[in-house]
């Protein structure tokens, strides 16, 4: 005869069992087409590179990770560091940097506007952001390349005013590049910001006031340290899919001013050298994932954050 | 709030920024909706209003076929992933921590975390090579592609509902003999029924807006809309593709916005 306390955990047992069985096929789908190709990219990243693209299978290389870094002397063969890749890891880095720090600096003004209106009027602000958050990327590029093209809105227009003779040629530089990943990117500031605004107790700023503090110390001394944690989601929520973008400079960077998506999509089509592309994207994924590891870190500390 | 001398919440400035931000949100949209009424042959030139770019762009065999392959894709990555994230939310919700319950959170998020370019290629390596052994290149690689993807954005949702529902119905069904499959058919699915169509929006807006992943999983003649159009890059910007772009514009504001009712409506 089986004890109360053995029915209850088979039933537990059980339990435990059909979750995994309700659960399979979601983790069977993401193990297919999501996580499992990491690992055989990883796999592959350690392999002799083919002629055609692809890898020579089953031959261990170093090269692939080598030539992340290093570039081989054709005359000589010695080791010297690929110039052309640390142009295009310090692009992506300081671009993506400086997206960080101008979205906030956008954003936390905008966040703040929303989060003061009254409650109705909230909704309606907050609803604006979300609408561009939610159209295709690919279509906010060319809406951004219509406004900074010779012949776009800007150009237009300072030369209808008479500011300028000659067309700015913004279009396939940098700041092309840096204007739309500002542009995309700025809804996933503004979000989080006004999430961690919304729950600013008001009545500290007053006392803050009532102590004779200025407005940019209450601003500095009390705001920002209450809403350290959507300024933390946020900057982590730009800086990474910033450093991947692909689509953004390619449609507005020209061939020439690649970052590090293009670097690896490059090693995919016209380098075929596969087992370099598979470095690079592990690379860029470490990064992500150490941005990650340190948001999670900090969320945990300020519990109640959730983007 | 009346005017007052003092207004501690307002910092200077900061509505000024605010209203800048905005107009720049929304400033380039509208550029692009005006260019696509240009009558010109070229961008480079207003030559007044005119239907002709919707009207070429309807018109245009590729196009079309885009269109479809989009749809198509969309409605099947959407349904299958908004079914297994159900199931996967159904296991992972109201239940004491068990074993094996953290590592299901991860896995299920795993896509949001990995950039897409990373995602992309990793999937062309492996897909490359299955379709070497199989011969087969249909649309099963996109839909197996945007399916895994888009599972975290249907399962967010109906988690989250799931989480605030209280059990207390499901049990009195149960008091009232109903079996476990009854008490789902009849209690848990009807209050469920607005997250899990909230889920299937999300996903099908992520899965028509795909482009990076898309592009590397795809086979030849396979363009969805976005790679229609970021292949057309490659040539001279024709105001049709500007075309093509307000309307996708315009229907993903429709979604979005039918999205923003449903999931409004608190139990």
């Amino acid at each position: 005869m089986a004890s109360a306390e053995e029915i209850a955990r088979a039933a537990d047992a059980r339990d435990i069992r059909d979750r995994w069985l309700l659960s399979a096929p979601a983790l069977v789908i993401i193990l297919l087409a999501a996580i499992g190709p990491l690992f055989v990219m990883l796999a592959y990243s350690f392999m002799l590179k083919g002629d055609y693209g692809d890898v020579q299978f089953g031959i261990f290389s170093l090269d692939g990770w080598t030539s992340v870094l290093f570039q081989r002397d054709i005359f000589d063969d010695t080791l010297g560091l690929a110039d052309a890749h640390l142009t295009i890891f310090w692009r992506s880095i300081s671009l993506s940097f400086y997206t960080t720090v101008l979205t906030l600096l956008f954003g936390f003004p905008t966040a703040y506007f929303i989060a003061t209106r009254p409650p109705k009027t909230r909704e309606v602000w907050v609803f604006l952001v979300t609408i561009p958050f939610w159209t295709n990327l690919l279509i906010r590029t060319f809406a951004m390349q219509q406004v900074i093209r010779n012949e776009g809105l800007v150009n237009t227009a300072l030369m209808a005013l008479g500011i300028i003779k000659q067309p700015l040629q913004i279009m396939n530089t940098d700041t092309a590049i840096l204007l739309g990943m500002i542009y995309i990117y700025l809804p996933l500031m503004v979000l989080p910001l006004y999430a961690s605004m919304e729950k600013l107790d008001f009545r500290l700023v007053e006392a803050g006031y009532d102590l004779y503090a200025g407005r940019w110390q209450v601003l500095r001394r009390i705001i920002f340290p209450l809403i350290k944690p959507g300024v933390i989601a946020g900057s982590i929520l730009v800086f990474i899919p910033s450093l991947g973008a692909y689509v953004i400079p390619r449609v507005l960077g020209g061939g020439k001013n690649m970052m590090l998506g293009n670097l690896i999509e490059l090693q995919f089509s016209a380098g075929r050298n596969w087992p370099l592309g598979a470095a690079i994207s592990i690379t860029l994924m470490a990064v992500v994932m150490i941005a990650l590891l340190f948001y999670v870190r900090n969320a945990s500390r300020s519990e109640g954050v959730h983007v | 709030m009346s005017k007052r001398s003092f207004d501690i919440q307002a910092q200077p400035g900061f509505g000024f920024i605010a209203l800048v931000t905005f107009f720049a949100l929304y400033l380039p949209i509208a550029a692009l909706v005006a260019y696509s009424f240009n009558a010109a042959d070229s961008l480079s030139r207003w030559d007044g209003f005119s239907l002709r770019w919707f009207i070429s762009a309807w018109h245009n065999s590729a196009v079309q076929d885009a269109s479809v392959r989009s749809l198509v894709l969309a409605v099947s990555a959407a349904a299958l992933s908004t079914i297994v994230a159900t199931m996967a939310a159904l296991a992972t919700t109201r239940t004491r921590p068990y074993p094996g319950l953290t590592f299901k959170y991860a896995f299920i998020n795993q896509p949001l975390m990995v950039p897409e370019i990373v995602t992309g290629v990793a999937l062309l390596i492996v897909f490359s090579r299955i379709k070497v052994w199989t011969g087969y290149s249909g649309l099963g690689y996109l839909i197996a592609a945007h399916t895994a993807f888009c599972i975290p954005f249907a399962y967010l949702p109906i988690r989250a509902r799931l989480e605030n529902m209280d059990l207390t119905l499901e049990r009195a069904a149960a008091d009232l003999y109903a079996t476990p499959w009854k008490a789902f058919r009849f209690v848990t699915l009807p209050l469920l029924r607005p997250a899990i169509i909230a889920g299937f929006m999300l996903a099908f807006v992520i899965s028509l807006d795909d482009v990076v992943i898309t592009e590397f999983v795809k086979s030849g003649g396979q363009d969805t809309l976005p790679t229609y159009m970021l292949g057309q890059l490659r040539r001279e910007t024709s105001p049709e593709i500007n075309a093509i772009a307000t309307v996708f514009l315009a229907l993903s504001v429709v979604l979005v916005t039918i999205f923003y009712f449903v999931n409004r409506r608190k139990p």
